[in-house]
């Protein structure tokens, strides 16, 4: 299985072959990336970045991540769940928006401090 | 009038850490930011894969802007937002900046030494020439990113992404995760622009198709973007007859190019360098108007924001440093045209108390196995070898010229296809 690693921006041209139930990668250039390779063959997962809505006019998105990584396949989901929170209540960075989302045990948490003021 | 020792314009990255670095030092410094919040282009970029070299953490934008943000604010750096300089004159040594902003109306402050960190700005569709009526729906990438991070808005449902750069490429990908549907992404080079891995996390996971050697040449639709019409191209980006095909969507994504921002430093005199489009500037970062410095995009186009910081903390420090009077002794760096695209600094102040120097350089091909030297005439002063060189991605060089004989000046040099 070919594949370009993504934890840096090198991104080296990674082959994985599977022999006598191992996985064995070749063409990475440190263990961080064999450890993706292996990991991209068996299970790939990904961090997601996006926004949800708040109640504030003013700043319509706050912005969120996962706090480690989904299944790549589980990206649909999980973006449905975000889009489904409204931010009503001043949050500080790291501040948990959605745990455990799509029984993932990855929380969605808030990248930025915001003050939510609503239109009053 | 209010003065300081340096001004900063721009509270984005480079000018964060600028401002830092001049306060580090002791310099009494005044941020300043046309936006109504600081942070630059990062409050919008929501993805990560910031900070892994100024951090050691794979941060997103908006958390890289807060680092920053909470060591300004702790060294009580005064920051004046939805401040406008609408006026810079440079009169007896000191820089004479009209400030425009709703709390104090129009006033002056002056400043020792200024340091231009005002980022840069996006290629738009008339620069690269695509021609038609203005259907609403063509937007830059970086636009699109404003509308969708920032406001909530999605700009179209069904697009083409023009440009292979990592920014059109991001937004591939974010379109694609609030429900747009990405057709594909075309690049009119016969390499992609952007970094291999965001080919694979933004094109291959979504399945959006890489068309190389492609691009927009047609945009219908009169009030509303309707189709573009798509051609093949040869190996001089010219179209080739016949090979149009139309692709019916509302959306055009331009990402084609980044340019450095630079009125301000044009309406100061400060020389500008065709290959950057920023000023000419010497390792500490100051431009050839003496106390002026310029760092971040606004100097050049980055790939890494690790880079820009570091280039604001070396204009900071030296803005901190700065008094007029002292008579630098520049020697010029030339990068040989048919291997680099360019090099910076552009120049070496060789009367200058610090020499480390650090230099960043993108080669104008792809090559691999190049050897690459700096030289002074036939003096080696630095050699590498590099497995690859590729445009979009810039090099970074630390030289420690302490020392060194610089008569002559330097050159970069490549030898492609070593062994």
């Amino acid at each position: 299985m070919d594949m370009i690693c993504i934890v840096c921006p090198i991104g080296c041209r990674i082959t994985v072959t599977e022999k006598d139930g191992e996985w064995i990668a070749e063409g990475y250039t440190c263990s961080r990336g064999r450890d993706f390779a292996i990991r991209e063959a068996t299970n790939p997962t990904r961090s997601l970045s996006s926004t949800v809505r708040t109640a504030d006019p003013n700043q319509p998105r706050l912005p969120v991540k996962t706090d480690g990584e989904i299944p790549l396949r589980l990206i649909p989901q999980v973006m449905a769940q975000i889009n489904q929170v409204t931010q009503r209540s001043p949050v500080h960075m790291g501040d948990i928006i959605l745990s455990n989302v799509s029984g993932t045990g990855v929380n969605i948490i808030s990248t930025c401090n915001m003050e939510i003021c609503k239109e009053g | 009038m209010e003065g300081y020792d340096v001004a900063v314009l721009g509270a984005g990255p480079a000018g964060l850490a600028a401002a830092l670095a001049a306060r580090e030092r002791g310099a009494s410094t005044l941020l300043i930011e046309r936006e109504e919040k600081p942070g630059g282009i990062l409050k919008q970029c929501i993805h990560d894969g910031f900070g892994l070299i100024r951090f050691g953490e794979k941060l997103t934008g908006p958390e890289y802007a807060q680092r920053y943000l909470d060591m300004v604010r702790e060294a009580d750096i005064p920051l004046l937002t939805s401040t406008f300089a609408s006026h810079i004159e440079k009169r007896d040594n000191l820089f004479d900046l009209t400030l425009v902003n709703a709390d104090s109306g129009v006033f002056h402050i002056e400043a020792g030494s200024l340091i231009l960190a005002g980022g840069c700005r996006e290629r738009t569709a008339k620069q690269v020439f695509i021609h038609g009526s203005r259907p609403a729906g063509v937007l830059t990438a970086g636009a699109a990113q404003y509308f969708v991070n920032i406001q909530g808005y999605l700009p179209c449902k069904r697009c083409v992404v023009l440009g292979s750069g990592d920014i059109g490429l991001i937004m591939a990908r974010r379109l694609t995760l609030e429900g747009a549907q990405v057709l594909g992404v075309y690049e009119a080079k016969s390499e992609p622009s952007g970094l291999s891995r965001n080919i694979a996390q933004c094109l291959n996971d979504f399945g959006i198709p890489l068309h190389l050697s492609h691009t927009v040449t047609r945009v219908f639709g009169s009030e509303r973007v309707e189709g573009v019409e798509i051609s093949k191209v040869d190996e001089r980006m010219q179209p080739i007859p016949g090979t149009q095909q139309r692709i019916e969507c509302d959306g055009v994504i331009l990402s084609v190019g980044l340019i450095p921002e630079n009125e301000p430093a044009e309406t100061l005199g400060i020389a500008l360098d065709t290959a950057t489009r920023g000023p000419i500037v010497d390792q500490s970062g100051m431009t050839l108007v003496d106390g002026a410095f310029s760092c971040g995009n606004a100097l050049h186009v980055s790939d890494l924001v690790d880079y820009v910081s570091e280039s604001g903390e070396t204009a900071g420090h030296a803005a901190a440093a700065y008094k007029p009077g002292r008579e630098r002794k520049l020697v010029s760096v030339e990068a040989d045209p048919q291997s680099f695209l360019y090099a910076v600094p552009q120049r070496i102040d060789a009367a200058a108390d610090n020499l480390n120097s650090v230099f960043y350089f993108r080669s104008k091909n792809t090559e691999r196995n190049a050897r690459v030297q700096l030289r002074c005439k036939d003096r080696v002063l630095f050699e590498k070898k590099y497995n690859i060189l590729r445009p979009p991605e810039m090099e970074r060089v630390p030289v420690n010229l302490t020392g060194v004989d610089l008569s002559g000046g330097l050159q970069w040099t490549m030898q492609k296809g070593t062994k």
